[in-house]
Order: C-alpha cells, then sequence, then structure tokens
C-alpha cells in the first residue's frame, strides 16, 4: 500500500467525520423534529454494522469452515451479552482451534 | 470553579476510557493483522474517534477503495453524530466560544454524547475537555497497545484474528436485536440485502463499498418508515462501543 494513499485515505476519513460533528456545533442550534429522521438515525448502526459483516465474516479466515465455526461461537457469546471484546476474542479463538485441527 | 469543572470531566470520563481501551485495542490488533501499518493505525484512532466508522474506513483503505467510497461511507456510518452534536451544542453554556466549539466537537461520540446529556448543569468547554481527553487517552491508548501486540503473535494464531473484527460488530448488533422487534427486523433486512448484493448476477457487480451505503440508507429508510421511534434513544448496546 502506497504512503500518499493512506495519508489521503486517513484525512478523507478524519475529514468526513470532523465535518459531521462540527457543524451541528457551530453553525446549527434548531433541534431536529422529524420522527422519521430520528428513527432513520437510529437505524443507521445496526443496518450498516450488519451489512459489512454478512457474507464477509465468512471469508475473514484461512478457511471457511473456522469462519463459520467463529461465527457460530461470536452469535452465541452476544446472544449472551458478552462485552466486545470477550466476543470478539471468542469468535478468534473458535476459528483458531478449527484451524489448528487441520480444517 | 474551574478546576472542579474539569475534574468532574475526567470522572466523568474514566469509565469511557476504561470501555474504549478494550474496543480500541481490538480495533488495533485486527487492523494491523490485515496489514494496515502500525504508524496509519495509530494516526487513524487519533484523528478519528470512532469506531464503526474507523473500522469500515480501514476495511475500504486496505480493500484499495476509491476516496469517493471512503468519504460516502464515513458520512453514511457516521451521520447518526450529526444529531448528537446538534444535541450538545443546545446544552452548551453561553461562554462556549466559536473555538471551544471547534475544539469540542472532534470529541462527540456516541458515549460522550451518553454522559453529556446526563449532566444536570449546562456544558462548559472545561468539562468537555476533561471528558474528552480523558475518554482520547483511552482510546488512543489501547490502540497503540492492540497494534504492538501483534508483533509479538505467532503466524497461525494471526491468520484467526482476521474474523475478530466482525465478532464486534456482531457484539454491537446482537444484544438489541435480540429484545427489540424493530432492531431484530433491521439486521435481518440488511444480513438478507447484503447477501443478495454478494452472489446475485447483476447487483455482485456493485462493489462492497457502495452495496454497503445502499444497504445502509434503504434498510434504515424502510425501518424508520415501519418502526418510528418517537423519543430519541441512543442505539441499545453500543455501552463500549464510540
Amino acid at each position: 500500500m502506497k504512503i500518499s494513499y493512506i495519508l489521503i485515505g486517513i484525512a478523507v476519513m478524519a475529514g468526513v467525520t470532523y465535518l459531521i460533528r462540527m457543524i451541528p456545533m457551530v453553525f446549527f442550534r434548531k433541534k431536529i423534529e422529524s420522527v422519521w429522521l430520528q428513527s432513520f438515525l437510529y437505524y443507521v448502526p445496526y443496518a450498516v454494522l450488519t451489512a459489512m459483516t454478512f457474507p464477509a465474516v465468512f471469508s475473514s479466515t484461512g478457511s471457511t469452515l473456522s469462519a463459520i465455526i467463529g461465527c457460530g461461537a461470536a452469535l452465541i457469546l452476544a446472544f449472551f451479552e458478552r462485552s466486545l471484546l470477550i466476543v470478539a476474542v471468542g469468535a478468534a479463538a473458535a476459528a483458531f482451534i478449527v484451524q489448528i485441527l487441520g480444517f | 470553579m474551574k478546576k472542579k469543572e474539569f475534574l468532574d470531566g475526567i470522572k466523568d470520563g474514566i469509565p469511557i476510557c476504561l470501555g474504549y481501551f478494550s474496543v480500541s485495542m481490538a480495533f488495533g490488533l485486527t487492523a494491523v493483522l490485515s496489514g494496515m501499518p502500525v504508524w496509519a493505525t495509530i494516526l487513524i484512532s487519533m484523528t478519528n474517534l470512532t469506531s464503526a466508522g474507523q473500522f469500515a474506513g480501514a476495511t475500504q483503505l486496505l480493500a484499495h477503495g476509491s476516496m469517493i467510497e471512503l468519504a460516502f461511507s464515513m458520512f453514511i456510518i457516521n451521520i447518526r453524530y450529526f444529531l448528537m452534536s446538534l444535541s450538545v451544542s443546545q446544552k452548551s453554556d453561553s461562554k462556549m466560544n466559536i473555538f471551544k466549539r471547534l475544539a469540542v466537537s472532534f470529541g462527540i461520540t456516541d458515549e460522550i454524547f451518553a454522559v453529556s446529556v446526563q449532566r444536570k448543569k449546562a456544558l462548559s468547554a472545561t468539562y468537555m475537555a476533561g471528558l474528552i481527553l480523558t475518554s482520547y487517552l483511552g482510546w488512543v491508548g489501547g490502540t497503540v497497545t492492540g497494534a504492538i501486540a501483534t508483533s509479538i503473535m505467532p503466524e497461525v494464531l494471526a491468520s484467526s484474528m482476521g474474523i475478530a473484527l466482525y465478532g464486534m460488530f456482531i457484539a454491537i448488533v446482537i444484544p438489541p436485536a435480540k429484545r427489540q422487534r424493530n432492531v431484530m427486523w433491521t439486521v435481518i433486512f440488511a444480513a438478507l440485502l447484503s447477501f443478495a448484493f454478494n452472489y446475485l448476477p447483476l447487483l455482485s457487480k456493485i462493489s462492497s463499498g457502495w452495496a454497503t451505503i445502499i444497504i445502509t440508507v434503504s434498510v434504515s429508510a424502510l425501518a424508520a418508515t415501519l418502526f418510528p421511534i418517537i423519543t430519541i434513544k441512543k442505539p441499545e448496546g453500543d455501552s463500549h462501543e464510540n
């Protein structure tokens, strides 16, 4: 990866994120009243995280089977409301064991 | 008076700092293991201070996505900060001038927003500085720790860590989906559409960055129409997320 590409990319990420936070703080004082818009914004994190996870998660390790097992482990741990780190490490550990076993 | 405001901010920021440390450590680990240089990983955390956004951004950089895709997906993922910033802005005291506002707005995250709306008093720039600096230290410190830890990790373990990022997304989405039917349907719709965009003949020609944006906007719009929320709530299950 070229350094210039990374630097420009990081500047784009930081710039867009900052502008979103800065514009209402500095320029807007009016409250958003629209229920639809509030609801839309409420659902955005769930929609985006789900879309990024499936089906990409199944090709995120050395083999499809280990990824499926790892994903299953994550779903179970998340269902029982373990912390983010536990779920992430649990998924990786499950995938790791499957790969060590040779699958 | 000013000192007490700052100390109040630090005190309220400590739980956020600890929560951030573990999440950003996972970010540091996964980004470096996916091929992001250590310096770039740390720089992303220092300049962005947003979990879902920088995870997605880093993923797209690694996939050599275009800058337009990158900017647009950062916009979509982080647009919720617009609302939060708006509400912090209304609660800020009159002494907060434009320069202080420019600085404070850098640190509006889900958690910092949640803590600041719970505060009884109007928000001073001094209080916000204590709150944001404490949280920021946790975020950057965790990233540095995670990024450096990867160099002492064996190869076979490293290849399994690629799934950790998705594990974290699953951990954010599943608990609220379990409790709220509206969130559950949002997740189901988004997953189904995402499979469609990956495997259906015409749809799979669209790049993954644009597919994510199209899915997010259409599913959130559908959910907002089917399940409007009367009072604004912070997304549940975000307690360890930025």
